[in-house]
């Protein structure tokens, strides 16, 4: 491990693979954390996890469970299962997981930046935003049960979804159970009353890059699978530039940080969140 | 008309930017590049033996390969003739930098589907052969530029910027800086003034 792991992230669950992909002999490799690891299927589509930095086959044995598509694993020892996402429970929903794209920076500046509305005009103009109308209003945060909640925001967006035909005004909720996952709620354009539901799972590969997995559960009876992954990885692939051009890669916390972040106040508490519960990988101190 | 689309490959923008330009309405049907690998399986082979994207179909006529499909559109609906100029000369120069899209400056794109999306290349090679293939570029962008000439292949914009522009603007991508390219610089600064000229994700921020 090139650095010590703190323990709130080392303690986590995190995705390392999309529950369909498998490379040849059904195993798949990838990088958690700084640890080379390999999944291997059996089969009957059983996923054993192996750290590859350690000899002893009983201290190799990583734990592998199956939630929302993707597989996920810990090198640590997590206090409670993966979170909950009761809502893509609700019927009528379409599931999506896309499978990762890599991003040269801290996992969480993706989650940061997932966090924030005031670059939807500027970052995703004529989708999910578009000047003049960049103005933020307040909105609330609250921490609940140890993580993050953002609530009462909403934004214009020109082309809210796949399926918005016209420019909506959508209300959002922000959630961060978990240092590098972060669960968005926003207004759906089919059913105004209810909310579309797409999540950012982050795989800290290393300190300064990630694996980026996109999960979704929307309601959408017109686009094909594959137009709303284009839709997606269209969003997206905006968001990956600015996030690699960000200096440092790793997200500033304590110190001056907390004056010179833009007055964004998910951010501001997404920051003092991680701070409290002592993490300090792929951070830097500000 | 109809073009099989990937919305993050660099060949099939080729073909939007050049449509825009052209100001032409056209269909597109989106395959599932990735994660999908919808272009290995049967049915996309049976229309590109070469599971390669783009592909125009366009009523009889079916075409892959994105420096051909260039060729056509430009013959066929370009009325202005500028962007392929019938003139020896311009054909021949502008075939040759279209070759330069199609080989040369693909391996910036090799850097970038090793970056971003896993794929098993040798990125530290494909990013050394970018790099020979930009000093290329820019070089000739120099020498033109002493003559006036602000465009690959000739005083107006062809299809040889066209075909050359979307890997050399995605390179960061990749991992292939700009700053040892100036004249480049100003050539993807000229390309993204032009009127209908439209973005790709990876591009629109440098305006
Ligand atoms: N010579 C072709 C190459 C096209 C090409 O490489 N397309 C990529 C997408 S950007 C592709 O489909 N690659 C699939 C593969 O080669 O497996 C062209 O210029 O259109
Ligand atoms: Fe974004």
């Amino acid at each position: 491990m090139s650095k010590i792991v703190d323990p709130f992230t080392l303690n986590q669950w995190y995705a390392v693979r999309t529950e369909n992909k498998n490379g040849p002999d059904r195993t798949h490799r990838t990088r958690l954390l700084g640890v080379d690891i390999i999944c291997q299927d059996d089969e009957n589509g059983q996923v054993s996890i192996r750290r590859l930095d350690r000899t002893e086959s009983q201290d190799s044995e990583l734990p592998s469970r199956k939630r929302y598509g993707l597989v996920w694993t810990s090198l640590g020892m997590p206090e409670s299962g993966i979170f909950e996402m009761p809502e893509t429970e609700e019927e009528g929903r379409r599931h999506f997981v896309w499978d990762a794209v890599t991003v040269k920076t801290s996992g969480l500046r993706a989650i940061e930046n997932f966090l924030d509305l005031a670059h939807f005009p500027y970052v995703h103009s004529g989708i999910l935003g578009e000047e003049p109308l960049t103005e933020v209003t307040d909105y609330q945060v609250e921490r609940i049960n140890n993580e993050i909640w953002v609530k009462d925001c909403s934004f214009h967006q020109p082309k809210a979804a796949a399926i918005a035909e016209e420019g909506i005004h959508v209300n959002y909720i922000y959630r961060v159970p978990h240092p590098f996952v972060s669960i968005l709620y926003k207004t759906c354009p089919l059913f105004p009353e209810k909310f579309d539901v797409i999540a950012l799972m982050v795989l800290p590969r290393e300190e300064d890059v990630c694996d980026i997995y996109t999960t979704a559960s929307l309601f959408d009876n017109v686009n094909t699978d594959v137009e709303i992954l284009h839709f997606q990885q269209k969003i997206f692939l905006q968001d990956r530039l600015i996030l690699e051009n960000q200096v440092p890669k790793l997200l500033p916390l304590g110190g001056r940080s907390e004056v010179s972040v833009r007055a964004d106040a998910a951010s501001i508490a997404y920051r003092r969140w991680l701070l409290d519960n002592g993490l300090s990988y792929g951070a830097c101190t500000g | 008309m109809k073009l099989y689309d990937y919305i993050l490959s660099g060949n099939c923008y080729k073909i939007r930017l050049f449509l825009s330009f052209l100001d032409i309405n056209y269909e597109t049907v989106p395959v599932d590049y990735y994660p999908g690998r919808e272009h290995r399986f049967p049915d996309f082979l049976e229309i590109n033996p070469l599971g390669q994207l783009p592909v125009l179909v366009d009523d009889e006529v079916k075409l892959r390969d994105a420096q051909a499909i260039l060729i056509y559109l430009a013959s066929k609906y370009d009325t202005s003739g500028r962007w392929y100029p019938r003139n020896p000369e311009a054909m021949g120069k502008i075939a040759m930098w279209l070759s330069f899209a199609g080989t040369e400056i693909m391996n910036s794109s090799n850097a970038r589907l090793h970056d971003m999306l896993a794929y098993d290349l040798d990125a530290d090679k494909a990013r050394a052969n970018a790099h020979a293939a930009f000093r290329i570029l820019d070089d000739h962008l120099v020498e033109v530029g002493f003559a006036g000439q602000e465009w690959i292949a000739g005083t107006q914009p062809s299809i040889a910027d066209v075909a050359c522009f979307p890997y050399v603007a995605l390179s960061r991508d990749g991992g292939i800086e700009h700053d040892d390219y100036p004249a480049i610089q100003s050539w993807l600064t000229r390309i993204q003034s032009l009127p209908r000229f439209i973005d790709m994700p990876g591009i629109h921020f440098m305006k």
